[in-house]
């Protein structure tokens, strides 16, 4: 008190001090010894060989691909149905179709059931089985697709014909439901019309693509901050009000990435669906109806008799999913680093 | 009061003075209260004046008698409904009760809950139970895909523990100890198994360990401890390769070695497409775990005046050790459990082949799908009983994972701080000696005269 009333004006000690106009920061130099710079060398051409491979692969299939595409032309390639690169006619109008058809009807299936849990595990088992459930989730991503398949195919697909055969009875007006050949009179009704569908692929897929879904979406959810959380409550907000007014906005970003994600993984699904479906090559718009096709499966079941001009047909038609998955992997890890949850994904 | 109070003393005075307040009005009711307030010595609360004894009764917390009886009473209902419609009356096949319990629970619950609650209480109860059941489909699903495949493995499993087949104990574990190699279609399973198949995924599973795990780690290190402009550029492209199916990966290998150079399917190429795939999977979940550790720890090396790579070696990589392991072991679930690639890769065979250059090479995951694709059913046993082993193998390997996960970053068991601190003890020896034997001897420093 009495030293900055001193001399009856405020007391300030020297500053600037002196000669500080005039000083200049100290050059920092990086030293690095022997060691240092060994290391980093290594780690740098670590760097660049996976960059080499990674490249060489997208490279070669970017080449192949190429001249594929240019024996027929861009336009005939996205919109043929038929594949016969011996006669150069060829296209994934029908695969690209089937392809996204099952990975949609993947996603209706995934969607509401990754979301429920996400909001399970983060909302409602917290403190109880939360961690028990985590790990549950992340296992059934480390099963492998030939066990998704092989369940699918044996034990799914007759269990589920009967509500095949039920939604186009009742829905057949929807052309998206109709199935062609199916006589609702008949007492005796043909089972294999309903086998090895859109349906029960994308099914299959949906449940295989859950695991990812959830763990992004629970990352995002279980971020949504405590005060914000408690705000509400405070509030008066039930559980679910408290969800809807502060988690579900808060968990928006993660829940479309992940949703993205789920989206990319189900495009480039390969052995359940090439065990469970029959390959058609044409577009088969009925999700009920036996027989659709996929890019994946269908590289799966054709590259043996390939050779050639077929060979690069069938890298031009991975390298058409290859782009689509990557488009939407980066828009969906835009959308989540850019929501406000910002959740790392760990895909 | 004429004693000193001290200031946590005060406070609890303040609220027993509110209370006795609170309770005076309770008893006296409203000219009780005016008289406390007016009377000027307590604490004034104005909240005792906003608060009328006729407020509406709120939405409480936790669950009161009331709650699980309506439960209860909904459950009993929703099943009984269940069992009528479908196994007393047969208006619906029975394999629909759960899915019309479901729907009988979801209303009458609702309704019940409406009958006592106001409307966010009612929406509370229903997004509760949509919440549960979504959590129960997700689990009892992946219990139905799991048990199914170790159920439909048994038939093998049976006929290596059949009392029966007056084997000795060598040949009951045939299926893990003998191929396919001149099995025909309609031999029983007293015959065959999958040696063959796990030894070929032994193999490209450790090739492509081998290649996988020392480069991955370096260029997650690389992305995380040097960065730069070529680092980031390394982790979009890497990012971007997660996106490759593994399908495409394997029809890569195909066209670039199989069709180019080899000329026929082997177990190395097999390796090459697995390495493709596993290298950006590892990268990506090493450089996560490597984010995790603290800028301080880093700095606190470099202020000890250790080097880049000292930091790097001694504080960064043990640091999250466990993490790292957990990636690997992730990683390696993955790549066993690929199919796609090696099925064009790998080529079929029913022979053992321990040779990865030449000759078709089977891995387990296909052969299963092999097995499945017969029609005899000993066939599909064999199948399933493939499938079952490797989803026992990934589970092993998912356990060990977690197990090693729960150890968090830069945490040490009671065994390892021991060592950690008998290992700070020694170099402290180490530099007091030395510091008493510079101290004898004259140090460099000081002026030899």
């Amino acid at each position: 008190m009495t030293a900055t009333t001193r001399g009856g004006r405020t007391w300030r000690p020297d500053y600037p001090e002196e000669g500080t106009a005039s000083a200049r920061a100290r050059r920092v130099r990086h030293v690095f010894e022997p060691a240092d710079l060994a290391f980093r060398g290594v780690a740098r051409s670590g760097g660049l060989i996976v960059l080499v491979i990674m490249g060489m692969v997208g490279f070669f299939l970017a080449v192949q691909a190429v001249q594929a595409i240019q024996r027929v032309g861009v336009v005939e390639f996205v919109t043929t149905p038929d594949w016969s690169p011996e006669t150069n006619h060829f296209g994934i109008a029908a695969l690209l179709t089937g392809t996204v058809l099952i990975a949609i009807v993947a996603l209706i299936v995934a969607l509401p059931l990754s979301a429920g849990t996400a909001l399970f595990i983060t909302e409602i088992a917290a403190g109880g089985p939360q961690r028990v459930l985590i790990s549950i989730v992340d296992l059934m991503a480390a099963i492998p697709s030939v066990v998704f398949g092989l369940w699918g195919l044996i034990f799914l697909q007759p269990a589920i014909v009967p509500f095949s055969r039920w939604i186009s009875e009742w829905f057949g007006w929807i052309p998206l439901f109709a199935v062609d050949g199916a006589d609702p009179h008949n007492p005796l009704p043909d089972d294999s019309l309903y086998t090895s569908s859109t349906f029960i692929a994308g099914l299959v897929v949906g449940l295989m693509v859950v695991p990812i879904m959830t763990s992004i979406m629970r990352e995002s959810f279980s971020r949504a901050p405590i005060g914000e959380r408690e705000g509400a409550y405070a509030l008066g907000a039930t559980r679910w009000g408290m969800v809807r007014a502060v988690v579900l906005p808060f968990g928006r970003g993660g829940v479309i990435g992940g949703t993205m994600l789920g989206l990319g993984r189900a495009l480039g699904e390969t052995i359940a669906i090439y065990l469970i479906i029959n390959p058609i090559f044409n577009i088969n718009l009925h999700l009920l109806q036996n027989g659709t096709n996929s890019i994946a499966a269908h590289i799966a079941l054709r590259y043996g008799e390939a050779s050639g001009l077929g060979m690069s047909a069938l890298m031009a038609a991975g390298l058409a999913l290859f782009v689509l998955t990557m488009i939407i992997n980066f828009t969906a890890s835009a959308v989540i680093a850019r929501s406000r949850s910002g959740a790392e994904s760990e895909a | 009061m004429t004693t000193t109070v001290r200031p946590e003393e005060r406070h609890n005075l303040h609220r027993s003075l509110a209370q006795s307040l609170q309770e005076e009005r309770l008893l006296a009711g409203d000219r009780g209260r005016h008289e406390a307030v007016a009377r000027g010595h307590g604490t004034h609360l104005p909240r005792l004046e906003l608060e009328s004894e006729d407020d509406a009764p709120r939405v409480t917390i936790g669950y009161s008698r009331d709650d699980v009886l309506t439960l209860v009473g909904s459950i009993c209902s929703s099943i009984a409904v269940g069992l009528l419609f479908t196994a007393v009356i047969g208006l619906v096949p029975i394999g629909w009760l759960p899915v019309l319990a479901f729907v009988w629970f979801v209303l009458i619950y609702t309704c019940l809950v409406f009958l006592r609650n106001p409307g966010p209480a009612v929406q509370d109860r229903f997004w509760t139970v949509i919440l549960w059941a979504a959590g129960v489909v997700v689990v009892g699903s992946l219990a139905l895909v799991v048990g199914f495949t170790l159920f439909r493995g048994h038939d093998v499993l049976d006929q290596m523990f059949d009392p029966d087949s007056k084997q000795d104990l060598w040949q009951r574990l045939h299926f893990f100890t003998t191929d396919m190699g001149g099995v025909g279609p309609i031999d029983g399973l007293e015959r065959g198994g999958i040696l063959h198949a796990l030894v070929g995924t032994l193999i490209q599973i450790g090739i492509a360990l081998a290649v996988t795990i020392p480069l991955g780690l370096t260029t997650a290190v690389f992305l995380g401890e040097i960065g730069g402009r070529f680092a980031r550029f390394v982790r979009t492209v890497v990012e971007a390769m997660t996106a490759l199916p593994s399908v495409v990966a394997g029809l890569f290998i195909y066209a670039a070695v199989i069709v180019a150079i080899t000329r026929q399917p082997n177990g190395f190429a097999a390796s090459l497409a697995l390495i493709v795939l596993m290298l950006p999977i590892m990268i990506r979940s090493s450089d996560v775990v490597l984010r995790l550790v603290p800028g301080n720890l880093r700095e606190a090396g470099l202020a000890l005046g250790a080097g880049q790579w000292a930091v790097v070696w001694h504080v960064v990589l043990p640091t999250v050790r466990s993490g790292l392991t957990t990636a690997i072991i992730l990683a390696t679930a993955h790549g066993i459990g690929e199919t796609a690639p090696v099925l064009l890769t790998a080529g079929y065979t029913t022979n053992l082949n321990v040779n990865p250059f030449s000759g078709p090479m089977t891995s387990l995951p296909l052969a299963a799908l092999e097995f499945v694709k017969n029609p005899q059913t000993t066939m599909i046993a064999r199948g399933f009983a493939t499938a079952a082993f490797l989803l026992v193998l990934v589970l092993v390997l998912f356990v060990a994972a977690r197990a090693l996960a729960g150890q968090e970053a830069g945490k040490l068991t009671d065994g390892q701080a021991r060592r950690r601190r008998a290992k700070s003890r020694s170099t402290l020896q180490r530099i007091s000696h030395a510091h008493v034997a510079s101290s004898v001897r004259l140090s460099p420093h000081e002026d030899p005269a």
